[in-house]
């Protein structure tokens, strides 16, 4: 049985993630776009922290609505005047987005509900220490992550020769 | 009321089928983008949630958010480099006036 | 004898080929132009040389101590060796008739290097000229030291190959360009004959060694065992397909339609490739096979009756011809079946075989006359600028080395003592009257037909009437020394060659023979050469009417020789009408629309398909996205449901 404030702030955040995500992509300026999408991630990043992981809650507000956001904001700013607003959808194409949309949720919304498995408690979990992140992403071992990491360090590397390339003024 | 794998799934399975309406009908280059965030952060969340409930002790899915992160962020930046440049060509980001490529 | 010597003459033009081919647009015309006539000068002396050595040395290689001259092979080394039998070889043989042939291609070739360098001047394409000329020495010498018939077919195609490329040297010329491709076809058609007739003596024989088939030539019948086909034995029809590349070769009619036009070519080409040197290449073959010949009386009776035919044939057409390389072409025609005939008629047992030494007796001293005819012509030519003889006359006050050295020639070809045509004639018309009276007359009728029109057209060039040249702005004098110096060297041998002891040199057997004069039959010939002689300069020494009446008097027959006996248009009735229409037309439709329209149908087929599904590829990748969703969405449906059941 859970405390009634971790209900209250469930559905909050469930709220929130629902309704921004609904508003992000029917909103037809493109700016309010992106600021739906910042609270969609800060809802997010409180799902994260009501999973007692801290560490993944404060990357995904630093890099995600601390960095992506901010990035997304700037070249929206840089590629549209104030005042842009995206046409009218055309109906044929707003029912084909809506099909696909409800086809997805319908599929997949039987498949959870039908599923028993997924009505857990939530287990009790001791809290996750940096020291245990840290030898974990860098270790070798059981469950180790180093491998990877480099992975992703050097995806990142070509990520951003890639972009300077792409970006850079001929 | 127990709050269980369920009710965490649900929002995310939403955050999902907005990203999917979102990728299908927005011309903006941008709003595309964005509706691709929407969707990896549901599956973020899936990651999480499955890792926290199903196996608590083990951060496997823990790190795969982490990782999923850190290229959404690299992924992004790229996708903001290429839309810049084609804004410099084009002046314009709308994906049904780039054509340039077709066939 | 060492082996360097007879390889050099082959190496030497087939080097200066290759270096005036290949470096020889970085180097300017006179340089590319003396190394040419430097590299045959040395292969003319080392051609000397050996035919020197060969007939004069007395080594016991060349000459037993019978004083039998014999088939020498200096060099044989394994070209290709397919299985045991099928082998290919390249070699040197060195007997009468081959060395006979070195000292007859190398003094044209070298002739006619050197007159080039003055007719040629400024051509453009000099230089490739001078490549093509050695190619073409290259292989002609490479022919007639052949040890066998394949590699003679070797050379011969590439004589071929040679003399196309010649012809055709103004190939921006399309009548050029029409005549290389017309003597191409014409001969390869007959060399089809040829490879066809060696496949047939080489699958009996089991050889393609020549000493091996003709030093024993009753062995070569007794191989075929008797088979016949089509009632003739198969020796036979080897040997006539043989001749049939000779034919191609030599102009034989019918298959002479494409030497008249050869001479689009430039003219000193044509006194080396068109009458000195690759058209007697099919009386050469006939004599190298010689020996095999003599056991098939038929084979002997078709060359003789074509030779005799193709020489009446080429004279008439002659007498009315206007441009003067055609006079000289279908002379060389008709003297070029004067050697066939003395082949054909030449018997071992009639005068030791004389006809085959008239025959190469006349191929010698023909090439020098007829070599000095052509080069004569083309210093007339490279003077008045006109092929024909209308636009000439007079002209022995104008160009007095031309016309004396023409003179000579003329006299030479026609017959008259002691220069050098009288003698070689005299022999074959001995040999044609021991053989048959029918063919002995007719022989001389030919001849005295040949001193006709050869003094109608020395007239009608330096008599008759003098043109007006000052009019032309242009005075024709004579050509410089490196034109004259030849016509002089010329002249002279033929004059002189005559005297040639031939017959100790050159016999079918190999034995020495000694020539002694048929006083009947030289005086006949000489009184119908000088008779003709009288008859064409009451015609033509000055200009007069008498010829136009007679023409007038025959026209249908002047009409039809004029006009070749319509051989040429017969040829493209042939072609054209019933070849092309009836058999090329219905194969070329079969192709277009049966084998092309199938394929056709599967490109058309796959074009059609992805034109109709290129909409899918339609850049738009949200178009992508939901197709992918959809079709994922319903392979999770499938297996929901596949679960429920």
């Amino acid at each position: 049985m859970e405390s009634v404030g971790s209900i209250i702030m469930y559905l909050i955040i469930a709220l929130a993630i629902i309704v921004f995500s609904v508003l992000a992509v029917t909103t037809r300026k493109i700016l309010r776009s992106a600021t739906y999408l910042l609270f969609t991630l800060f809802a997010t990043a409180g799902i994260y922290f009501m999973m007692d992981y801290q560490f993944l809650g404060a990357v995904q507000i630093a890099v995600y609505a601390g960095g992506i956001v901010v990035l997304v904001v700037f070249s929206i700013l840089l590629t549209s005047k104030p005042g842009d607003k995206a046409e009218k959808l055309a109906s044929k194409r707003r029912a084909i987005g809506l099909l696909a949309a409800f086809a997805m949720l319908g599929v997949s919304g039987y498949a959870l509900l039908s599923r028993c498995g997924f009505f857990a408690q939530l287990p009790a979990m001791g809290d996750v220490t940096m020291d245990q992140i840290g030898d974990q992403l860098l270790g070798t071992g059981q469950g180790g992550m180093l491998l990877p990491f480099e992975a992703i360090s050097v995806l990142l590397l070509a990520c951003i020769i890639g972009g300077i390339v792409v970006a850079r003024k001929r | 009321m127990d709050i269980t794998l369920m009710y965490y799934l649900i929002p995310s399975l939403v955050m999902f089928c907005c990203g999917v309406y979102g990728f299908i009908t927005r011309k903006n280059m941008i709003a595309i983008l964005i509706s691709l965030e929407l969707m990896l952060n549901a599956v973020d969340i899936n990651f999480v949630v499955f890792n926290r409930f199903l196996f608590p002790g083990q951060l496997e899915g823990m790190f795969f958010t982490l990782f999923a992160i850190a290229i959404a962020a690299a992924e992004t930046a790229l996708a903001i480099a290429i839309i810049i440049n084609i804004f410099r060509v084009a002046k314009n980001i709308d994906v049904r006036d780039l054509t340039k490529m077709k066939f | 004898m060492d082996q360097i010597t007879p390889l050099l003459i082959l190496a030497l033009p087939l080097c200066m080929f290759l270096f005036l081919g290949l470096a020889g647009n970085k180097m300017s015309h006179k340089m590319a132009g003396i190394l040419g006539t430097l590299g045959m000068g040395v292969t003319l002396i080392l051609a000397y040389s050996t035919a020197f050595t060969y007939f004069f040395s007395g080594n016991p290689d060349f000459i037993d101590a019978a004083g039998n001259r014999l088939q020498s092979v200096i060099f044989d080394f394994t070209w290709l060796e397919f299985t045991e039998n099928l082998v290919i070889k390249l070699g040197f043989l060195l007997d009468p008739i081959s060395a006979m042939m070195l000292v007859v291609i190398t003094t044209i070739s070298f002739m006619v290097h050197l007159y080039s360098l003055g007719y040629m001047h400024g051509e453009k394409g000099f230089q490739r000229y001078y490549a093509f000329l050695s190619l073409f020495s290259f292989s002609m010498l490479g022919l007639v030291v052949a040890t066998n018939i394949f590699q003679m077919y070797i050379f011969w195609e590439l004589v071929g190959a040679s003399s196309y490329l010649l012809i055709g040297f103004y190939y921006t010329k399309p009548s050029a360009v029409s005549a290389s491709k017309k003597a191409f076809i014409v001969t390869r058609f007959a060399d089809l004959g040829f490879l066809i007739g060696i496949l047939i003596l080489s699958f009996f024989t089991e050889t393609f060694n020549f000493i091996d088939m003709t030093s024993a030539p009753e062995n070569v019948l007794a191989s075929t065992g008797g088979a016949t086909f089509m009632g003739a034995s198969v020796l036979t029809w080897a040997l006539v397909l043989i001749f049939m590349g000779g034919m191609g070769k030599s102009a034989m009619m019918p298959l002479h339609i494409w030497l008249p036009d050869a001479m689009e070519g430039p003219t000193p080409v044509s006194a080396l490739i068109h009458a000195a040197t690759m058209v007697v290449a099919g009386v050469y073959l006939v004599a190298r096979m010689f020996p095999v010949y003599l056991m098939e009386e038929a084979a002997l009776t078709i060359v003789t009756v074509v030779g005799a035919l193709t020489a009446l044939y080429a004279a008439i057409v002659a007498c009315t011809q206007v441009d003067i390389k055609r006079v000289l072409a279908f002379s060389t025609i008709s003297q070029i079946a004067f050697m066939m005939v003395a082949l054909g008629v030449a018997r071992p047992e009639i005068h030791e075989g004389v006809g085959y030494m008239a025959s190469m007796f006349h191929l010698f001293t023909h090439a020098m006359f007829k070599a000095l005819l052509f080069l004569g012509a083309g210093a007339l030519i490279h003077a008045v600028h006109s092929n024909d003889y209308t636009a000439m006359g007079g002209l022995r006050k104008y160009m007095p080395i031309t016309h004396i050295t023409f003179l000579i020639g003329c006299l030479a070809i026609a017959g008259i003592p002691p220069f050098a045509g009288f003698f070689s004639k005299d022999e074959i018309l001995v040999a044609a009257f021991e053989n048959n009276m029918l063919w002995g007359l007719w022989m001389t009728a030919v001849a005295g037909l040949t001193a006709f029109y050869m003094f109608r057209l020395y007239y009608r060039i330096f008599w008759w009437n003098t043109p007006d040249y000052e009019k032309h702005g242009h005075v024709p004098h004579d050509a410089p020394w490196t034109m004259t110096l030849p016509l002089i060297i010329l002249a002279t041998v033929s004059i002189v060659a005559g005297f040639i002891p031939f017959g100790e040199l050159v016999t079918w057997n190999r034995e020495a023979y000694h020539i002694h004069l048929n006083w009947t039959v030289a005086t006949t010939s000489v009184l119908v050469a000088v008779v003709a002689i009288l008859i064409a300069t009451v015609m033509y020494r000055k200009e007069n009417a008498i010829s136009d009446k007679i023409a007038n008097s025959v026209k249908g027959l002047w009409t039809a020789a004029y006009n070749r006996f319509y051989f040429d248009e017969l040829y493209i009735f042939i072609t054209h009408k019933i070849i092309f229409n009836l058999v090329s037309r219905p194969i070329a439709w079969f192709d277009r629309h049966i084998i092309d329209g199938t394929m056709d149908m599967f490109a058309t087929m796959a074009h059609k398909a992805s034109g109709a599904i290129k909409g899918l590829q339609s850049g738009s990748i949200q178009t992508y996205v939901l197709v992918y969703l959809l079709g994922a969405l319903l392979l999770g449906v499938v297996t929901v449901v596949c679960v429920m059941l």
